[in-house]
């Protein structure tokens, strides 16, 4: 039971190095361990035993920007948080990818006001917003596989 | 929008708040968060170490402030609600509570008994749900995984009760000013007997995972010690105070919401260290479901909102045959109700402490001013001088043992 049902005796597969890259980049794509508020607790659940992200190769977050891929912004980002948030996004390596999580994250939700900043595109660029207060694990998890899907789609140049 | 730099300060800037050793260079200073796994969320401590001991730790807030007071005197008392569940978002319906009973007090609004119940029974739900998430960070934080996935999926059964109520896991705004939304699902009481069922199992599972782990032990005990007098002069409340010895809950002092009419203790250990405030939780989530299983056992029948119309939007089978409903119901989606002009304060036991919320009211539809006190913010201050002498892996169970949310601190 393996890849040697499907590949038979052949020994050899050809593909394109772009697509073969990509498929690895959404097999292992490493999140960072940075809550805001609370759809941290939500993002929490994603990783926990009932959603497990891990079954997407993600259950491996890191609390240092430094190794991680994907910053999720799960929750309100402040104004004496952007700064900071957008330090960190500075110090991901590329490729690096954006995940708004919630409305706070994607439009700055229902405080529309002089303390939060009206959606966190306005200071890093976003690929995916989930939408909710907060959304639920799934709706996060169908985000990350919405920007898996678009991941597959990349080509080398996008990041040179 | 423009970016303001992060502020670069040199040691000369903080010399006040900072040892006299931080001049010469004979101590280190290093900054911790607001990007950090183990601070609960964003908050930003700056600690002077002198090689691993911890000599001041400054915490440096208002990463999350999201000026939600500001925002609720621009609603009417009703659509405010929705902020109160962003404020701590641990306890939702919890900060629900006691912004509706607040209301309730300034304007003198009645509620039915049923109503009553079933916001006991679900804020001791969240109490629960609340610990477990606390308890699964706190032990992942101290290096024991697995009981955060054990926490982490019986949360889950009580988010399932949240929203088969409120329609939402988190932020339900269920509680509304003189009862609830709706009444409580057919499924509901099955699913929390169910729970009931097992959950007690539950509790000896994590505490046979912690209560005698030598590990856990040596990175809780005689850690972060609060005497019984410094916990009263700093006013710290809930399981942090508990944890020192001192009997005093909110829910025993000052009864609210029928809470006189249960029967349960209040936890109380004597230890004064992390340990101490680990074994008082754990005491609490035991006796929230005994309070849990006396609501649903004692479960009155009935209306679930109040019959005032001045101050509950009418129910919808109403409207097709009265006028005097639809124009209540006009009213109350447009203008809200107008409440009096005077001052509450409305305390009641969160799962941290003692939150409490000042409402005043100018005559209009909208507060003119909401505070909320908030126990995260008060407990948090004893931080500074629990850190000092300690290393800076103990200040990770310290912060664990408070139990901050940084929600509820900068709001």
């Amino acid at each position: 039971m393996g890849i040697e049902q499907k590949l038979g005796d052949m020994g050899v597969v050809t593909a394109r190095l772009e697509d073969l890259v990509n498929w690895g980049r959404t097999r292992a794509m490493w999140p960072m361990l940075f809550g805001l508020a609370c759809c941290a607790i939500e993002m929490m659940s994603a990783q926990a035993a009932n959603y497990d992200m891990s079954r997407f190769g993600m259950e491996l977050m890191r609390a240092s920007p430094r190794q991680s891929d994907l910053m999720i912004v799960a929750g309100r980002v402040s104004r004496k948080m952007a700064p900071v948030l957008r330090r960190l996004y500075d110090q991901m390596p590329d490729p690096k990818w954006v995940v708004a999580m919630g409305d706070c994250a994607s439009c700055g939700g229902v405080f529309n006001n002089y303390a939060i900043v009206q959606g966190v595109d306005e200071i890093v660029p976003v690929d995916v917003y989930v939408g909710g207060c907060p959304p639920r694990p799934e709706a996060l998890i169908h985000g990350i596989m919405t920007l898996h899907e678009k991941v597959k789609l990349e080509s080398f140049k996008d990041w040179s | 929008m423009t970016l303001e730099p992060v502020m670069e300060v040199t040691v000369n800037d903080l010399k006040h708040l900072l040892s006299e050793r931080a001049a010469e260079g004979d101590t280190l200073l290093l900054n911790m968060g607001p990007q950090h796994p183990s601070t609960h969320g964003v908050l930003r401590l700056l600690l002077e170490l002198d090689g691993e001991i911890i000599v001041r730790c400054i915490p440096d807030i208002g990463f999350l402030h999201t000026g939600i007071e500001k925002n609720m005197e621009a609603k009417t008392y009703v659509k405010a609600e929705v902020m109160t569940d962003r404020l701590d978002y641990l306890n939702t319906t919890g900060n629900n509570l006691v912004y509706v009973m607040a209301i309730e007090k300034l304007v003198g609004l009645d509620v039915p008994a049923r109503a009553e119940v079933i916001r006991v029974l679900i804020v001791e739900l969240q109490r629960i749900a609340s610990h477990l998430v606390w308890l699964g960070t706190h032990a992942l934080d101290l290096a024991a995984m697995s009981v955060f996935f054990y926490c982490f999926r019986e949360r889950e059964k009580i988010l399932d009760i949240l929203e088969m109520c409120g329609g939402q896991r988190m932020m339900t705004t269920y509680f509304r000013p003189g009862g609830l939304w709706r009444d409580t699902p057919v499924e509901f009481e099955s699913a929390v007997r169910d729970f009931l069922k097992v959950f007690p199992r539950r509790i000896d599972e994590y505490e046979a995972l912690l209560t005698k782990n030598p590990i856990f032990i040596d990175r809780t005990k005689g850690i972060g010690i609060i005497p019984k007098d410094k916990a009263l002069e700093w006013g710290l409340t809930g399981p942090t105070l508990r944890g020192s010895g001192i009997e005093y809950d909110i829910r025993r002092a000052f009864p609210y919401a029928g809470y006189e009419n249960y029967e349960f203790d209040v936890a109380t250990d004597d230890g004064c260290d992390v340990y101490a405030r680990y074994t008082v939780r754990m005491q609490e989530m035991r006796e929230s479901l005994k309070i849990v299983q006396q609501a649903l056992d004692n479960m009155p029948m009935g209306p679930v909102n109040s019959a005032n119309r001045k101050f509950v939007p009418p129910p919808r089978s109403e409207l097709g045959h009265s006028m005097e409903a639809v124009i209540h119901h006009f009213k109350l989606w447009t203008e809200g109700f107008e409440a009096p002009k005077a001052s509450v304060y409305m305390p009641v036991e969160s799962p941290r402490g003692e939150l409490g919320v000042y409402l005043e009211g100018d005559g209009g539809p909208k507060p003119y001013r909401v505070h909320f006190r908030t126990p995260s913010f008060t407990n948090l201050q004893a931080v500074p001088w629990l850190a000092e002498g300690h290393y800076v892996a103990d200040l990770v169970a310290i912060i664990g043992s408070i139990d901050i949310v940084l929600g509820d601190t900068d709001r």
